[in-house]
């Protein structure tokens, strides 16, 4: 079987227990922080599309998720459905991106100020929502509240039924087949002509284009996918706190998720799910048992995983690997 | 010639600030013609055939290429047209296997079948079969260019523009090249720069001489080797810098 057959299986088995066999051995508790991890690693594997196979690195992947989440909040304050709003946390980061992505790349822009004009759309998110604390910034019947957040936002429901509330625990599974969804779906389009293209652009942009390739409407669609993706985990997130602030826009989350990736390794969707869940369960752990200071440690961790693992675990593991299986066929023969 | 010519330059320009690279050249080529360019470093041969393939939007000038004007085209939409260029250091995906590199250049225009097919003859064509899963990067230097000489072929061009081919190649390698380069030119228009005159003699049958963004002369091979400028400017250059190494 070949590693690429293999990975496949591996994940697809993963992804079972990840859907039928976690939900039957974790208790409630632990099973709305993995909901909430879930959520996190649909992000990630967001940004790992459009940065580790574009090689579009977007600082403000969090401007679509936060676009997501808000957009999903004020939508089903207003309607008491959640389907409809459900898609439109999707279709108005899409909206976004493309509008971005024609900007900056037909425009030409460089990486490096494509990296700091994704952050300042990211930061102008958190100062205009921020601002928005008085009794008149409401849309609908639904007040942006400023700092302080949206509280009481309505959970996802099922389609059809607004009494029907799929939340707490209830939401874990629909957002684990979800991460498999996006996972498998992203897969499939790497291995389609559009994702060929789409590396073959990140490796040499100019051949790319000399072939006839049209690299600026093709980094446009995929930073529109990458936004897709990312709304729907803020509509996640939002639905799954019942609650979203400002924070979603800051400087602080919007590096975290280039850190998730930096960890799990670029270039690999099973590093971003990996390096995200790991950071975000240290996180956690730390928070709760009060060990030391999460930032510190998280920033700590960060700088020995830039300095000693420069690629990456998944990418680390999987020499290991081939290095190990090259000395055992050596040891054999 | 007989027909209207398959691409035209009239005036055409390229300043960089204060360096003009290409002065007002008037440039024409046939349907199905081998053309070869030569002239000194900084001739501006390599600008010309940016222009021509929309990396550099020429500051003044016209291309016309089958009788419509390329100026101001995206790079893609002119490769869409049918302008494939070989540049002066070979442009890979250095990451990927020789077989994917011509997929991709010929997956644009075919289907999966007969991208598969075209991959396996151009492979073949460039004598590259035996390397097919060779990652790019790990190909030595005259490989290299044979493989870019390889996706050009694959867009299935009109025109193939063929910067410096034979360049850093072995005596050997130079006359392969050059067989491929016959093979290949049969039913395309092509122009090809070039330093190596042996290699010139070997498949050029007109060449054009290019000097500080002008077009010096325009003749035969013998011709152009006999002329009194064209020694000076290039040839006699040459020369020269023989008589000074001899000197130290």
């Amino acid at each position: 079987m070949s590693r690429n057959a293999l990975g496949l299986w591996t994940m697809g088995v993963l992804s079972l227990v990840l859907v039928f066999g976690v939900p039957a051995i974790v208790e409630t508790f632990a099973l709305i922080d993995f909901t909430l991890f879930i959520a996190m690693a649909i992000l990630s594997l967001s940004l790992a599309f459009v940065w580790g196979f574009g090689g579009i690195l977007c600082f403000g992947q969090s401007a679509f998720f936060g676009l997501g989440a808000y957009t999903y909040a004020v939508a089903v304050i207003n309607m008491g459905e959640s389907t409809v709003p459900i898609l439109l946390g999707i279709l108005l980061p899409v909206i976004l991106a493309l509008v971005l992505g024609y900007f900056m790349f037909y425009g030409r822009v460089s990486d490096v100020y494509l990296a700091v004009i994704t952050l300042a759309v990211s930061l102008v998110f958190y100062y205009l929502i921020g601002a928005s604390a008085g009794e008149e910034y409401k849309i609908g019947s639904a007040r942006l509240g400023g700092y302080n957040g949206m509280p009481s936002v309505p959970p996802i429901n099922v389609p059809g039924d607004p009494s029907a509330a799929v939340e707490y625990e209830a939401l874990y599974v629909p957002a684990a087949v979800l991460l498999a969804v996006v996972y498998f779906g992203l897969r499939a389009l790497l291995a389609s002509d559009f994702g060929r293209v789409l590396v073959s652009i990140r490796e040499n942009e100019a051949r790319t284009e000399l072939l006839g390739y049209d690299a600026r409407r093709i980094k446009t669609v995929a930073l529109a996918i990458g936004a897709g993706i990312a709304g729907l985990s803020g509509v996640l997130f939002c639905a799954w706190g019942a609650y979203v602030s400002p924070t979603v826009f800051s400087l602080v989350f919007t590096a975290q998720i280039i850190m998730w990736i930096l960890v799990g390794g670029l270039g690999t969707l099973t590093g971003a799910i990996l390096g995200c869940v790991l950071i975000q369960y240290l996180a956690t752990w730390l928070g709760e048992t009060k060990i030391a200071d999460v930032n510190i440690v998280l920033g700590a961790i960060f700088v020995a995983i830039v300095l000693l693992v420069p690629s990456g675990f998944v990418p680390m593991f999987a020499r290991l690997g081939d290095t190990l299986t090259r000395r055992r066929g050596e040891a054999g023969s | 010639m007989t027909g209207p010519p398959l691409l035209e330059t009239r005036g055409l320009t390229m300043r960089f600030g204060g360096v003009t690279a290409v002065a007002g050249a008037d440039f024409t080529l046939g349907p199905g013609e081998l053309r070869c360019l030569i002239g000194p470093n900084g001739a501006g041969k390599s600008t010309f055939f940016k222009c021509l393939t929309g990396q550099l939007r020429p500051t003044e000038g016209e291309i016309l290429f089958d009788g419509e004007s390329l100026v101001g085209e995206e790079p893609h939409a002119i490769a869409r047209r049918g302008i494939s260029i070989k540049t002066q250091v070979p442009s890979l995906f250095d990451g990927l296997s020789v077989a994917e590199n011509l997929r991709l250049a010929a997956a644009r225009t075919r289907n999966r079948a007969e991208t598969r097919a075209a991959v396996d003859e151009i492979v073949g064509l460039v004598g590259l079969a035996d390397r097919a899963d060779s990652i790019a990067s790990q190909l030595p230097h005259g490989q290299r260019q044979w493989l870019e000489l390889g996706l050009v072929l694959a867009c299935d061009p009109r025109l193939m523009l063929l910067d410096e081919p034979t360049a850093g190649m072995t005596k050997q390698e130079v006359a392969r090249t050059a067989g491929i380069i016959r093979e290949i030119g049969r039913d395309r228009a092509m122009i090809v720069v070039e330093h190596d005159m042996q290699f010139i003699q070997m498949i050029a049958h007109r060449v054009t001489v290019f000097h500080q963004g002008r077009i010096l002369a325009e003749d035969t091979m013998d011709n152009i080797l006999a002329d009194e400028r064209v020694r000076d400017v290039y040839l006699g250059k040459q020369a020269g810098a023989g008589r000074e190494r001899g000197d130290a």
